[in-house]
């Protein structure tokens, strides 16, 4: 080989390598493609802070918004909150339930946060993490929208924005059951 | 003689049931896991809230409640590789520490290799290179140009 050659294929060497560092760098590394999307959601049996029974399974049928929070979250737990209880309040009559579940949090705290914002839609701790992990959550908040068949079909990673809340509940409200 | 064997037996199974840790009421039947075979497969997981630490090492709750939910399934009978399957399912191959050796993640263990191959084809291709071109013969020597060399180093005061 030349020396000319060598003087070109040397740094050209160095080309596979900058534009593997530049498409990585250019990436979101908390955006971790789930693969949760479009499986059935896991069925789990919580307890409510009110003592009640929060379970997946009685709500076959209707559009769930899955919702995992922390108190200690902020901002973004706290931005959400808000637009999930209005999301609650206006679409619960056209069978759209909203859920909370409260991970890697104290007990106080997470009363506390359910008070501050006036939550009325059901909430419920998570102690042992599995609900957590059995949704593949790696931080909070993140929103899981499942479809009346129970399949999950849209995970949501940070605040959930109005516009999110709307588009995705009205689109899952627009399919059929799971009869239809 | 059989009152005599239960009395060696009934302590003997009550010692068993307490090192084991499990109550004689448990409803499934579940083994006895030691925190090595725990951490083995912890040590393979990558702590969700945490930045490169595993779920063995990370002191996080996240983690905590991890192993718990990899020693309860251990006990239930799952093996390891069930168990890393069952988190791998929930969080994809993100959640291992290392790679897949298949897919595109090859490239990741195949890639270091070929970078070493190459690099030892240059280098003695470089080496052949150099050696080569101190063996081939001096050019002649001009007798005229080395007699005025002679003459000036001998003007050297």
């Amino acid at each position: 080989m030349t020396r000319r050659a060598w003087r070109w294929l040397l740094p050209l060497t160095a080309v596979p390598v900058l534009t593997l560092l530049a498409y990585g760098f250019r990436l979101n590394p908390r955006d971790v493609p789930s693969p949760l999307v479009g499986r059935p959601a896991a069925a789990f049996a919580l307890t409510s802070f009110d003592g009640a029974p929060m379970t997946l399974e009685a709500l076959r049928g209707k559009v769930v918004v899955l919702n995992f929070w922390a108190s200690w979250c902020y901002p973004a737990c706290y931005e959400e909150a808000p637009v999930l209880e209005r999301g609650w309040r206006s679409y619960r009559d056209r069978g759209v339930v909203v859920l909370g579940v409260d991970i890697q949090d104290k007990d106080d705290a997470g009363r506390k946060f359910i008070r501050d914002f006036s939550l009325t839609f059901p909430n419920a701790p998570d102690p042992s993490g599995k609900v957590s992990v059995d949704y593949g959550v790696y931080g909070v908040p993140e929103t899981f929208f499942i479809d009346r068949r129970g399949r999950i079909r849209v995970k949501h990673v940070s605040a959930v924005t109005e516009q999110v809340f709307r588009d995705t509940v009205e689109t899952l409200l627009a399919e059929p059951g799971p009869d239809g | 003689m059989h009152a005599s064997a239960a009395r060696v037996v009934a302590p003997t199974t009550l010692i068993l049931l307490l090192l084991s840790g499990c109550p004689p009421s448990a409803q499934q039947p579940s083994r006895p896991i030691d925190d090595r075979q725990v951490h083995e497969v912890a040590a393979d997981l990558r702590c969700v809230v945490c930045q490169n630490l595993s779920v063995a090492d990370s002191p996080s709750e996240m983690a905590a409640q991890m192993r718990a939910i990899v020693r309860e399934r251990l006990a239930a009978g799952e093996t390891p590789a069930q168990v890393r399957q069952y988190f791998v399912e929930r969080y994809g191959d993100w959640i291992l520490l290392a790679p897949p050796r298949r897919g595109f993640t090859l490239v990741v263990w195949v890639a270091p290799l070929v970078a070493v191959l190459v690099g030892l084809g240059v280098f003695t291709l470089l080496v052949r290179r150099w050696t080569s071109r101190q063996r081939t013969a001096p050019p002649p020597v001009d007798p005229a140009m080395s007699e005025r060399i002679r003459r000036e180093l001998e003007r050297e005061p």
